[in-house]
């Protein structure tokens, strides 16, 4: 990958390979984990699948094993475990066994409310993090950079579930303002995303203000006001573009801040979405449904990633060289 | 403005704010250890002694924290909480650092194709949220505290791979090292004298950040009802058990958010993070 510096598209090419090794990978865990619960769920699995086939009075021993041999119930255990891990690389995922609907189904519901979640929280952060951030960085030791910092410190110090107890006795119980929890239309997506976007945003605002700092401290900043650029000009054309990897790259770290989060928060507020999905499939120990539901919480995890390794590449040429992006 | 900020006062003063800020963290990260390691000694009450009589009591001289619904003690139940969650989490973060730490020093030891496939297990492992394994991980095996450890463990020790791995880097190139392999000294000589020592104080932090993240993971898979299982008394189950009597027991929640909330500050001073640090 390394051999050819001129070439562009080695890094990019390198930068895919190691996302899909890691959805391998992903596929590889996820599956195996489950595949070890199926089987470690209790009680005979060929006589309750053919207890649900033909009612609980007529199942027979002879029954449970016609079911057996059919299902290839009988084979060795890491014949079963290949079986098991073909069908998630052939995208069968099977039923959900509380609901009956195919699990691929369910997920592409849930993934929608989701990413409204996902995608609110990250405007949230934004528009939090960004002003206050830029504002602090082009005037250090400033009041609104003394306010960021104590900002970061409190909420950073809150885990998002922490935040979502706050907010939902405060402001939906104390003051009944918004709905406390589930999904009924305007507003309910308020919340949630207040909880992940709130705590992001304050991180945000630091990482942002670092930036701005140094960009507007650098030379090429420095002779773009020289040369007579107004400052919202050198701001524009020349501060921010260098300020925005630092904070990109944030996002990149924080991306399990993302998914983790949603898990807590979609619960905690009864946001009809995938973590909240995942969480009820433990609770019915449906592992189809756990599998489909944790293997597509890794995947949005590894695609975010690679959306912002992409989005450094793009910013900053001097990743492009293979030295840095093999590192 | 940089030159300003530059003055070797100012520099001196800032190393020792930072130093400063260190030592709180710690202290707090201290204090709530030794909360969790002596409570349940100090407080004499049963936590799971319910009294229905008593039930939802303010804190008063025989409950300092109060009661909650069943009327059992909140400040038992709260150090025993607190002492499973952070003998947990530290068992886990100290498992989690002998076999990450010894993969990071031979990943950088023998480079070439060892360490790829180091880092590439590291990748594998890294692919799902930490969150996620510990939860599948407990799963297996609902409520038991064996599954929960084997998910932290194993969602814990690619940072302290990755860490030393890093660290090792440029003291395995030094001139210390060099002539010490020079005088014919071994691999066990040279992690003991060289290696450990340069590790020694991030590997402390670490150990101290990942014990915390243990302690918040655990309380986070609680609040869901995906962790420990009642009537074990646990900090975020706890919060959930307390939230339907908000209304008459507004005091009750404060307990375990404020152990976390101080467990989290202490980590985040420690980490010398002023909310600069990504």
């Amino acid at each position: 990958m390394t051999r050819n510096p001129s070439r562009q598209p080695s890094v990019w090419g390198g930068l895919l390979l190691r996302r899909l090794f890691q959805i391998a990978a992903l596929s590889l865990l996820v599956g195996t984990l489950c595949f070890l619960m199926a089987r470690a769920l209790p009680g005979d699995l060929a006589t309750r699948i053919a207890a649900g086939r033909y009612g609980y009075d007529l199942v027979s021993n002879a029954a449970a094993e016609a079911v057996r041999a059919e299902l290839g119930l009988d084979r060795p255990a890491w014949l079963a475990l290949l079986h098991w891990l073909g069908d998630i690389a052939r995208l069968n995922l099977g039923r959900s066994v509380v609901s009956d609907v195919p699990v691929l189904f369910e997920v592409a519901h849930q993934l929608g409310a989701t990413l409204q979640l996902s995608f609110a929280a990250l405007v949230v952060a934004v528009l939090v993090g960004l002003p206050l951030g830029i504002r602090a960085g082009l005037h250090p030791g400033g009041a609104v950079d003394r306010l960021t910092v104590a900002l970061a410190v409190l909420l950073r110090a809150m885990p998002p579930f922490l935040l979502a107890v706050l907010l939902m006795l405060v402001v939906a119980v104390n003051f009944g303002v918004l709905p406390v929890a589930g999904d009924h239309g305007h507003g309910s997506v308020l919340l949630p995303a207040l909880t992940l976007g709130l705590g992001l945003g304050a991180g945000m605002a630091r990482v942002t203000a670092a930036a701005m700092r140094e960009a507007a401290a650098s030379p090429s900043y420095e002779f773009a006001r020289t040369k007579g650029l107004s400052d919202r000009q050198a701001l524009v054309r020349h501060g921010l573009r260098q300020a925005a990897l630092p904070v990109v790259a944030y996002l990149g770290v924080h991306a399990v801040f993302l998914v983790e989060g949603a898990l807590v928060v979609e619960t905690l507020f009864s946001w009809p979405g995938i973590g909240h999905a995942l969480v009820h499939a433990v609770f019915g120990r449906d592992v189809p449904m756990i599998q489909g539901t944790a293997l597509c919480m890794g995947l949005m995890f590894v695609l975010f990633n690679l959306l912002v390794d992409s989005a450094c590449l793009a910013l900053d040429p001097r990743r492009r060289l293979p030295a840095g992006a093999t590192a | 403005m940089s030159a300003v900020l530059d003055l070797p006062v100012l520099v001196e003063q800032r190393r020792r704010q930072h130093h400063r800020r260190r030592r709180a963290g710690l202290a707090l990260l201290a204090s709530v250890a030794g909360f969790a390691l002596l409570g349940p000694w100090l407080v004499s009450a049963d936590p799971a002694f319910q009294a229905l009589s008593d039930s939802l009591l303010a804190p008063g001289a025989a409950h300092w924290l109060g009661t909650d619904v069943l009327g059992r003690d909140v400040l038992s139940r709260l150090a025993h909480a607190a002492r499973m969650s952070l003998g947990l989490a530290l068992l886990a973060a100290l498992t989690a650092a002998v076999p990450g730490v010894l993969l990071g020093v031979i990943a950088s030891w023998r480079g070439g194709r060892t360490e790829r496939a180091l880092v590439m297990l590291a990748d594998a492992v890294l692919s799902v949220p930490g969150l996620l394994l510990v939860l599948l991980f407990s799963s297996l095996a609902p409520g038991r505290h064996w599954a929960l450890y084997l998910g932290l463990s194993l969602s814990l020790w690619v940072e302290y791979f990755r860490v030393s791995r890093a660290a090792s880097r440029p003291v395995l190139a030094g001139d210390a090292v060099q002539a010490s392999r020079l005088l014919g000294f071994g691999p066990a000589y040279l992690l003991r004298r060289h290696l450990l020592p340069a590790l020694a104080p991030v590997l402390g932090t670490l150990l101290a950040f990942s014990a915390a993240q243990a302690v918040l993971a655990l309380a986070a898979l609680g609040i869901v009802g995906v962790g420990i299982q009642p009537p074990t008394a646990e900090l975020g189950l706890m919060m959930i058990e307390f939230m339907p009597h908000y209304e008459e027991a507004p005091w009750l929640i404060a307990a375990p958010v404020a152990l976390l909330m101080l467990l989290v500050l202490g980590m985040m001073l420690l980490a010398g993070d002023d909310g600069d640090a990504a």
